[in-house]
């Protein structure tokens, strides 16, 4: 009976929509609830944007009229210059995500798979870059030789990411290719843990601090209007240099254009006289140098590293790519600076006028929300994803 | 069979793969060094398995040249083909790797003694020198680690060499001594409740670890024990396996009985360690069950696992404790506990609802995101007002039971709860594995399309694994609650949704035994996110130890330890094409064999 109900509703429900779309049957449900349910959540996430931002105008109109007090009594508005200062903070975070979210998006459009352990990648960039400047110092060369210091620890430390990830490649990835997909992703959550660790046992649990920066450095400029922290203005510089390059590498070399027919599809690339592991190391190490970079740009905003400073930005930077649309590197970059400008800015401009508390705590799960809420509502991304014929789902 | 596997059987297996040894020998070096700079032999030293002889820090390198030279030594016969015969070359290879393992460590030792590293790397000290160097001079210690490497590598190499019931042989008495003095803790404490005392005294050495004697009488009990009854339980084994099938289920459900009542009486016999050790293994049963149900039948990755058990305990906290700050009802824990699985419940279908047509990994993030976002809810000073943020909730009353209370400074009582709540929990799996809804979440694991082809309601399954999963996890949370008597939002970090997942994989994905194996394995030996397990000196490096046996289980043997059999073929599925193939029974037409 209940069985012969559900056909029945099946039948009428594929009869009911376009019968033409064969491919998009799986879109084509058979319990309407959940779809149902579905659309409640988009329409509450909608809701809650549309409602924080009204507030957060009305509030930013005159903290004391009557919606914004409504909403939240204590509402004050944010300034002109706070708000700006959100922003950067929130790009050049986001320029960070973005880089290493390109790490991610490469891998998965060639393997198919989330290299969770990616964020440990950049993790030991952030580590190794730590190690060498705080050495420099030491050595009294880092205040006097400050842009040769930094130029030696940039290379190291993209050495030592890009290390780690062709290592982990060739130990932990290579022996499951054409495994079921949920295996290799195990695996890396594995790998992510073991990484984690290895820095806890080698190099203590505590967190450990780079040198300071020289002032003429960590000191504000004032541009279009924005008052930069010279940190901030260098990341954001970097990111877009090591997104140039990463772009004549894909699209103008040979090597590049080796990416992308793997990414493609594996065989016939390896039937066109490409090798086609060769070109996979390739991905890992330049996803791996670009986690590198990520790391020394962590070390220079924060000035503080832990063994858990991968995770979280590895999990943001994941989204970042999600958001951008995976396996296009734009988007990728793209993505993260969204993402980042988002986490930043959101707590203060949605929830603070909602008048939640301590939304500065929030900031980790306003970067969750808006992954789910892109999966929800475009899950191939902002700006299209770009996969193989198998990846595809 | 046919001509062309007769002929195949012919073929030999070349000679040693010297460079396959000498690869092993550059893996046994990096890895002793990296285990001595790790800090273990430093860290694990006040550990000693055989007083004074071995302690657990020197059984970290120890271990390195014996393991790597039997893996080294080990080849894989293709189906159809004959293994090589070994001869003393394989001895040689088994050497050559312990020599590798032994240079790795002497170099280390050369390069502390004349170089200082110890600003980054933390455990570059002279301690780590004396121990290496055995408290002698550099070339004494050199020295005495070639031999080790050589001694033990050889050893390795000859587990290949030796008649294969002489190595089995060599295995058994070698862990059970290695199991004897781990279990210490968990023995000393059984054997006072049976006024045993005198044996624990005799075996065990006042401040830990074996005497020499002690272990000599494990040794011997371990080559004596097989010998003498190994042959009656072989015939009782044959002898059960040969009964018609009904006589068999109902000597199964005897025994099945038996042991139950045996756990059951258990408890009483254990001291309080004892007793909590087992009451958090079991609380990790009831977590790694309910997991199991998603990511081992539905095949369902979730990584936010962590939510229901943080959502089990913060209810039952806030039902249950006085001092919950919002809403506080003060109801009784078994009241409670229905409101609980209810509740999560719904958690479980709110969170479902959203990723259930995510693709596999997508779904694996993103539950990963929810677990996060619902402990940073609890940790939020925006609703502190109803879970007390970061101070938690405290003053959690125990379980009124009638006869006594259950509480945490009755691990007794704890135990007892969990014992019955893994048996509804087992009960409920078992009975669920073999349901409609059981066959097809396995359908869906295998194949999603196919089972929605066949008819299965691919979203309402999968959302009933992720339902079951959720009430199970609230079982544990709401114990978990009881007995530490106060919650806190860093009891629910996102480790111990990887740790209950090293669980379930180790012990072996849809297995239930599987699950309670490894369970016991590593929780109960290396112990819990924040509850030390035997091996308490371990607690530095376990988490790194549960990285590392994920990856390996992963690379080496993705069906667990105790393994499911259809997960095995669905995992091997490549390698029994390839038999079958060379068998030639693709070709003969027995296909309805294979699948």
């Amino acid at each position: 009976m209940h069985l012969g109900g559900l056909r029945c509703n099946s039948t009428t429900v594929t009869l009911g929509t376009d019968v033409a779309t064969t491919h998009d049957a799986k879109r084509i449900s058979r319990v309407l609830w959940v779809d149902r349910f579905l659309t409640f959540i988009r329409l509450a996430f909608v809701v809650v944007i549309a409602v924080g931002l009204f507030a957060f105008i009305a509030q930013q109109i005159d903290p004391q009229n009557p919606l914004a007090r409504w909403l939240n009594p204590d509402a004050t508005g944010l300034t002109a210059p706070q708000f700006k200062g959100l922003l950067v903070t929130g790009l050049a975070q986001g320029a960070m995500y973005g880089l290493i979210a390109l790490g991610y998006s490469m891998v998965y459009g060639v393997l198919g798979f989330i290299n969770f352990a990616h964020g440990e990648v950049f993790m030991a960039g952030a580590m190794s870059g730590m190690i060498t400047s705080n050495k420099l110092a030491d050595a009294g060369l880092w205040e006097d030789a400050f842009l040769f210091c930094l130029a030696f620890v940039v290379i190291t430390s993209i050495l030592i990411s890009t290390a780690v990830a062709v290592i982990m490649e060739r130990i932990a990835y290579r022996p499951l290719r054409g495994a079921p997909r949920l295996i290799p992703l195990i695996t890396s959550i594995g790998v992510s843990f073991f990484l984690q660790n290895v820095s806890v046992v080698l190099l203590g649990p505590g967190a450990k601090s780079y040198p300071s920066l020289p002032t003429w450095l960590s000191q504000k400029r004032s541009l279009l209007g924005f008052e930069i922290e010279g940190t901030k203005l260098v990341v954001l510089l970097t990111a877009a240099v090591s997104m140039a390059g990463l772009w004549f590498l894909v699209e103008r070399t040979k090597t590049g254009k080796a990416m992308r027919a793997v990414a493609e599809d594996k065989e016939i690339a390896a039937l066109m006289g490409i090798d086609v592991n060769r070109t996979i190391v390739t991905t890992f190490a330049v996803g791996g140098a670009m986690a590198g970079v990520a790391g020394i740009l962590w070390g220079i905003l924060f000035r503080s590293v832990i063994h858990t400073t991968g995770f979280l930005p590895g999990i943001k930077a994941f989204s970042a790519a999600v958001v951008g649309g995976i396996g296009n590197l734009g988007g990728a970059m793209a993505g993260g600076l969204s993402l980042g400008a988002a986490e930043a800015t959101a707590p203060l401009v949605l929830l603070e006028p909602l008048g939640v508390d301590g939304v500065s705590q929030l900031r980790d799960a306003v970067a969750f929300a808006v992954l789910i809420f892109v999966l929800l509502v475009r899950p191939s991304g902002l700006f299209g994803e770009r996969l193989s014929e198998d990846d595809r789902a | 069979m046919t001509a062309t596997s007769e002929n195949l059987s012919m073929v030999e297996t070349p000679g040693v793969a010297w460079r396959k040894q000498i690869r092993f020998a550059l893996i046994g070096a990096l890895s002793s060094a990296f285990i001595a700079l790790a800090g273990m032999p430093v860290g694990l030293d006040g550990r000693s398995i055989i007083q004074p002889v071995l302690s657990m820090g020197f059984l970290s390198l120890l271990w390195v040249p014996f393991v790597l030279a039997t893996i080294a030594g080990s080849e894989v016969v293709l189906e159809g083909m004959t293994a090589r015969t070994r001869d003393s070359k394989d001895l040689l290879a088994g050497g050559i790797v312990g020599l590798g393992s032994a240079g790795g460590l002497v170099l280390l030792m050369v390069l502390i003694q004349n170089f200082n590293l110890r600003d980054p790397l933390v455990n570059w000290s002279p301690q780590l020198l004396n121990l290496l160097s055995f408290n002698r001079s550099l070339a004494v210690g050199g020295l005495l680690w070639v031999l080790l490497g050589l001694i033990l590598g050889v050893f390795g190499g000859a587990m290949h060499v030796l008649p294969k019931k002489l190595c089995s042989r060599i295995r058994t008495v070698v862990l059970s001594v290695f199991a004897v003095s781990v279990l210490e803790t968990f023995l000393t404490d059984l054997l006072e409740g049976f006024r045993l005392e005198v044996l624990t005294d005799f075996v065990y050495y006042k401040r830990g670890g074996l005497e020499v004697g002690g272990a000599l009488l494990v040794a011997a009990l371990a080559l004596l024990i097989p010998l003498l009854v190994g042959t009656r339980i072989r015939d009782v084994k044959k002898q059960v396996v040969d009964l018609p099938a009904e006589e068999r289920k109902r000597v199964n459900l005897i025994l099945l009985a038996v042991s139950a009542a045996l756990l059951l009486v258990l408890p009483f016999f254990l001291g309080k360690i004892a007793n909590e050790l087992l009451a958090n293994v079991g609380l990790f049963v009831l977590l790694a069950l309910g997991l199991n149900v998603v990511v081992g039948l539905a095949g369902i990755l979730d990584l936010g696992y962590v939510a229901f058990f943080a959502v089990g305990g913060y209810t039952t906290a806030v039902l249950t404790s006085p001092n919950s700050p919002g809403f506080s009802p003060e109801l009784p824990w078994p009241i409670a506990l229905i409101v609980v699985v209810v509740l999560t419940g719904i958690v479980g279908l709110f969170i479902g609802a959203p990723v259930i047509r995510m693709r596999g990994d997508y779904l694996a993030i993103v539950t990963l995101g929810f677990g996060e976002i619902i402990r940073l809810l609890f940790l939020s000073d925006w609703l502190s007002g109803w879970f007390g943020g970061a101070q938690g909730i405290t003053n959690i009353p125990g379980v009124d039971v009638g006869i006594g209370t259950v509480k945490g400074t009755d691990p007794r009582s704890v135990f007892l709860l969990v014992l019955v709540f893994c048996a509804i929990a087992i009960y409920v799996s078992w009975r669920l594995e073999n349901s409609r809804l059981g066959r097809a979440w396995m359908a869906i694991r295998e194949d999603e399309d196919v089972a929605e082809a066949m008819g299965v309601n691919t979203t309402n399954t999968k959302l009933m694994a992720f339902v079951v999963g959720a009430v199970l996890a609230s079982f544990s949370g709401a114990i978990f609650s009881a007995k530490v008597g106060s919650i806190f939002p860093t009891s629910f970090l996102m480790l111990v949704s990887i740790i209950i997942l090293v669980v379930v994989i180790v012990g072996g994905m849809g297995n239930i035994a599987g699950v309670i194996v490894g369970a016991l394995v590593l929780i109960g030996v290396l112990g819990g996110p924040k509850q030390p397990g035997l091996l308490q000196e371990f607690s530095q490096f376990k988490l790194l130890i549960y990285g590392a046996l994920l990856v390996w289980m992963m690379l080496k043997r993705p069906e667990g330890l105790v393994p499911n059999v259809r997960r095995t073929r669905e995992l091997h599925q490549d390698e029994f094409l390839q038999d079958a193939w060379l068998k030639g029974e693709i070709d003969t037409g027995d296909q309805e064999e294979l699948s």
